[in-house]
């Protein structure tokens, strides 16, 4: 509050000058309501320079900016013909115009300097204590942690619902995640970035990293985070239709914490292997309702809740002749996807008793009435027997 | 015999300065540099409200936070349109439309070096954007990747109306070449007996460079849009790693062309403000053989900053190092030619009718766009403005505050000696103070979005971003409606209503084309004048 006011006193003095004190107003306002309308400080050290580096550039720009339209709104008050002003007729000055010249190059050697030092200190992603693959798909990332037996998919938890309007928005809404990505305090964590169709780009403001997955290649960036916390980030590169709903979130946890978490996290997929590979025989029932849950989740952005999909982009699945007719072909391009297509390996993502509750679930849904039960040891033969 | 014929061909005509062909095939076979120029001034102005259309729907959707009108995929093809409407369609046409009119008029030319080119540039244009816009209505709908379709979104990924796009944009690239040809052998060949080099009104230089920028970037623009064609449909691997090609190789190439591409619509609009300034401050231009100086050093910088747009996608250090300077680089002749032109006010003698309003709000806000393009080229900071909404202040403020501005400028200015009439002062004034208002409630504000962590290209946002974009969008209605009054005020004049106005126009106004009479002549300058 203290500082709305002294920057309103503070833009006051300026008003005078019309449009510097606007700019100067706007800044201030800027300055005071931080996070909403400014570049974020951070939490890290990298960070904090990105900032001080942004705010000089912009404090440069609002010199230049004061200097140059001040003179022009001197000239247009003062030389105006209704004024009785008399056109001088000078054209040209190798003096001036040499000063204008060189003066903007030394400010921009100036601000090249601590820019250039900023831009190799990020880039030096070496030393690192602890790395995690990063893998862009549409419109959800993996996280696959190389020192430890750990990895699974983060996608957006903000519901349907809310989007489509039919719910009150949350705080959080399209922030949230269902799984954040895990890191501890005070290690430097090293990313490896890559995709596997189009290309993202992963953004956690909070660090200032945005850095772009790219299939079939890989990139590095690195973070240090000292304050454990929640940071929300988001894609940052057009990658199709759900783009806008494909936030990064990071949860920072102190050592112990992150240690107890990923402990915690190997037991948990360990056990997951074996209950899958223990799946039993599921009734109609109960596939029907893990496989229209697990449809909304994972198929109903591509091929909508209607199983329509989008014509000429995502196929329907309501009638369509490999739902309705070819079992083993229908369980190939769910487990293995389509390569070069959006539709990707599920086998990846989801159990075989998801799987198989899907599978069963497109069967049945939306009239195609097939009457088809696929079980889970049906989607686990097709896995063993590869693609 | 043939010699006969010629001699014989309508022996009245060059007496009979208004014969013109009547009805339909007078636009359809003109090889008249003065109807070509109208006819891609208008087809232009379409061309701006069908991509304002566009960009409402845009508006509309992110008044509020929610999905409310269109699907997510709609939305992508209306950003990708807009986009390439916009570019292709309503700002680089217009500066071919005013080059038309203009250039042989500054330069004393009767008309184009090569008028059937010319004819065939702009007929090929209304086809390109029927094919392009019909990709609306398809199945799968229109392209979806953004004006800079990014592979392998444009290829494996995208809908099979990329075909089509592909050949609208060949057909584009075609016209643009002919007429930049056609500007530069004009430039070369037609100029007056006395127009030297050093003369040439600023317009006629900006376009001159434009047209040498047009030439080496349309290939590189059509090669890419091949390979994306070929990726697609033909089996080869340019952007596909799986195939031995790189997905980053394609932003290499379309950056080679987009970033020149940027400086071909401003430069023109440089020409333009560099023309009117001086005529309502009475005064000469300042530092006329820097103008030049910098326009050629933009036009070489330009090709050894497209990095800039690529500092995420993983560059060696070095690289983004280069690019850095580079970009930091291009901004200095950019700050020349501002200077220049403040300077040229400076102890001049202004008056403010339309054409010096929509100047005097170029130089600001251009200026503005500038700056923050200096701040993008910190490649430290660019991490965090990159793909955000700070970008899309940036390009709006030096492409709508910037080239459309400029051509407005240039519209109002030039009006009177088009039509012979003068456009209703009062009309153009409001129509001034409402854009003027409106835009920068439309764009300011992205600024502040953008910084905040607001990501580009996306139907739907968090919720702390509901203010500002409500307002943009209130800004953004605003700012399509109130050029409905620049029709209208254009469209008087075409029809003949309003004062008459005198041959020089503006008391201030100095060059050939305020030497003949107003409206201009169907033919004009057909024995040259002498310039001194
Ligand atoms: C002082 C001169 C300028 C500098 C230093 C500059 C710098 C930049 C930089 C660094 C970017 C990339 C931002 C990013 O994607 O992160 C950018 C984007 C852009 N600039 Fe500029 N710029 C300048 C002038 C202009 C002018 C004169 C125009 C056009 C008239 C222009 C049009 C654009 C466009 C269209 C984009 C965005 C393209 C896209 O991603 O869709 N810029 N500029
Ligand atoms: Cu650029």
């Amino acid at each position: 509050m203290r500082h709305h006011i002294l920057s309103a006193l503070y833009s006051a003095r300026y008003s005078r000058l019309c449009l510097g004190g606007l700019f100067m107003f706007l800044c201030q306002a800027a300055i005071a309501q931080e996070s909403r309308y400014n570049m974020t400080r951070g939490v890290t050290e990298i960070s904090q320079r990105v900032y001080g580096l942004h705010m000089t550039i912009f404090y440069i720009c609002v010199v230049i900016a004061i200097i140059v339209f001040g003179l022009m709104f001197w000239s247009i008050v003062r030389h105006r013909k209704s004024a009785g002003a008399v056109p001088a007729q000078f054209h040209g000055s190798m003096k001036i115009e040499l000063l204008w010249t060189a003066i903007p190059v030394v400010i921009l050697v100036v601000m090249a300097i601590p820019a250039t030092q900023a831009l190799i200190a990020m880039e030096d992603a070496s030393e690192s204590d602890l790395t995690v693959l990063v893998t862009g798909s549409q419109w959800k990332w993996h996280y696959k942690y190389l020192d430890y037996p750990i990895e699974y998919f983060s996608v957006l938890a903000t519901p349907r619902a809310q989007i489509s309007n039919e719910a009150e928005k949350d705080a959080l809404y399209l922030l949230e995640v269902d799984k954040p990505l895990v890191i501890p305090t005070g290690k430097k964590v090293r990313f490896l970035l890559t995709a596997d169709d189009v290309i993202h780009s992963w953004w956690v403001p909070d660090f200032a990293i945005k850095k772009d997955a790219i299939p079939g290649f890989i990139n590095e960036t690195w973070t240090r985070v000292d304050k454990p916390g929640l940071y929300y980030g988001k894609c940052a590169e057009l990658c199709g239709r759900d783009h806008g709903f494909m936030p990064v979130a990071v949860e920072v946890k102190s050592e112990a914490d992150f240690e107890a978490w990923a402990a915690e996290q190997v037991a948990l997929q360990e056990a997951a292997r074996t209950a899958d590979a223990a799946a039993t025989p599921m009734s109609m029932d109960e596939l029907m309702t893990l496989g229209e849950k697990v449809y909304g989740t994972a198929c109903a952005v591509c091929h909508q809740a209607s199983g329509e999909g989008l014509p000429g982009v995502f196929p329907g699945l309501k009638g369509s002749a490999m739902v309705t007719a070819d079992i083993p072909g229908h369980i190939r391009i769910v487990v293995f996807g389509k390569a070069g297509t959006a539709m990707q390996a599920f086998a990846r993502q989801l159990s075989t008793s998801e799987l198989a509750a899907v599978i069963t679930y497109e069967r049945n849904a939306w009239g195609n009435d097939t009457g088809d039960m696929v079980q889970p040891a049906d989607v686990a033969a097709a896995i063993q027997g590869g693609e | 015999m043939s010699t006969e014929q010629t001699g014989a061909l309508h022996p009245g005509e060059h007496l009979d300065h208004e014969h013109k062909p009547r009805g339909i095939t007078r636009w359809l076979y003109s090889t008249n540099h003065k109807d070509i120029g109208t006819l891609y001034l208008l087809f232009s102005l379409a061309m701006l409200f069908i991509g304002g259309s566009l960009a409402m729907v845009i508006r509309a959707e992110l008044f509020q936070p929610g999905l409310q009108f269109v699907d997510p995929h709609f939305f992508n093809q209306m950003t990708t349109v807009h986009g390439l409407v916009m570019v292709f369609g309503a700002v680089m046409p217009a500066f071919v439309g005013l080059a038309n009119w203009m250039v042989p008029l500054m330069i004393g030319a009767p008309d184009m070096a090569l008028p059937r080119v010319n004819n065939w540039s702009f007929w090929i244009l209304p086809c390109a954007f029927a094919i392009l816009l019909s990709t609306l209505f398809m199945e799968g709908g229109a392209p979806a990747a953004g004006w800079t379709f990014y592979a392998p979104l444009s290829t494996t990924y995208s809908s099979d109306s990329t075909a089509f796009f592909v050949l609208a944009v060949h057909l584009m690239g075609v016209s643009s070449i002919m007429g930049a040809i056609n500007i530069i052998v004009t430039i070369f060949n037609m100029r007056a007996p006395g127009m030297t080099w050093m003369k040439l009104p600023l317009f006629v230089w900006t376009w001159l460079i434009t047209a040498f920028l047009l030439i080496a970037v349309m290939p590189v623009l059509a090669g890419v849009v091949t390979m994306v064609l070929t990726d697609k449909y033909f089996g080869t691997s340019f952007f596909d790693a799986a195939g031995g090609g790189d997905p980053v190789m394609f932003q290499h190439i379309f950056w080679f062309f987009g970033h020149p591409e940027v400086y071909i619509m401003i430069l023109p609009a440089f020409g333009i403000i560099s023309a009117i300034i001086p005529t309502f401050a009475r005064k000469p231009l300042f530092g006329y053989e820097s103008m030049v100086v910098a326009t050629a050093s933009i036009a070489i910088l330009s090709f050894l900053v497209w990095g800039h747009h690529m500092f995420t996608v993983g560059m060696p250090v070095a690289a983004e190092l280069f690019f850095m300077y580079a970009t930091m680089l291009i901004a200095v002749p950019t700050g020349v030619k501002v200077f220049n032109w403040v300077a040229t006010m400076w102890r001049g003698s202004m008056t403010f009718e339309v054409p010096m309003m929509f100047a005097l709000a170029f130089i600001v806000l251009f200026t503005i766009g500038g700056l923050s393009g200096l701040m993008l080229a910190i490649t430290p900071a660019d991490f965090q403005y990159q793909d955000t909404y700070f970008v899309v202040a940036h390009f709006h403020y030096v492409l709508v505050t910037g080239a459309v501005f400029g051509i407005i400028a240039g519209v109002y200015y030039w009006l009177p000696k088009w039509t012979g009439v003068m456009y209703s002062e009062r009309l153009a004034q409001t129509h001034f103070w409402c854009s003027l208002v409106s835009v920068n409630i439309l764009f300011f504000p992205m600024h502040f979005v953008g910084l905040a962590g607001m990501p580009r290209r996306i139907p739907d946002y968090a919720l702390q971003f509901a203010d500002l974009n409500a307002l943009m969008s209130i800004g953004g209605l605003l700012f399509g409606l109130s050029q409905l009054l620049f029709v209208w005020g254009v469209v008087r004049c075409m029809r003949g209503v309003g004062d008459k106005a005198s041959d020089r126009v503006w008391e201030g106004a100095q060059g050939l084309e305020w030497e003949i009479p107003s409206p201009a002549p169907y033919h004009t300058f057909e024995t040259p004048p002498v310039v001194k």
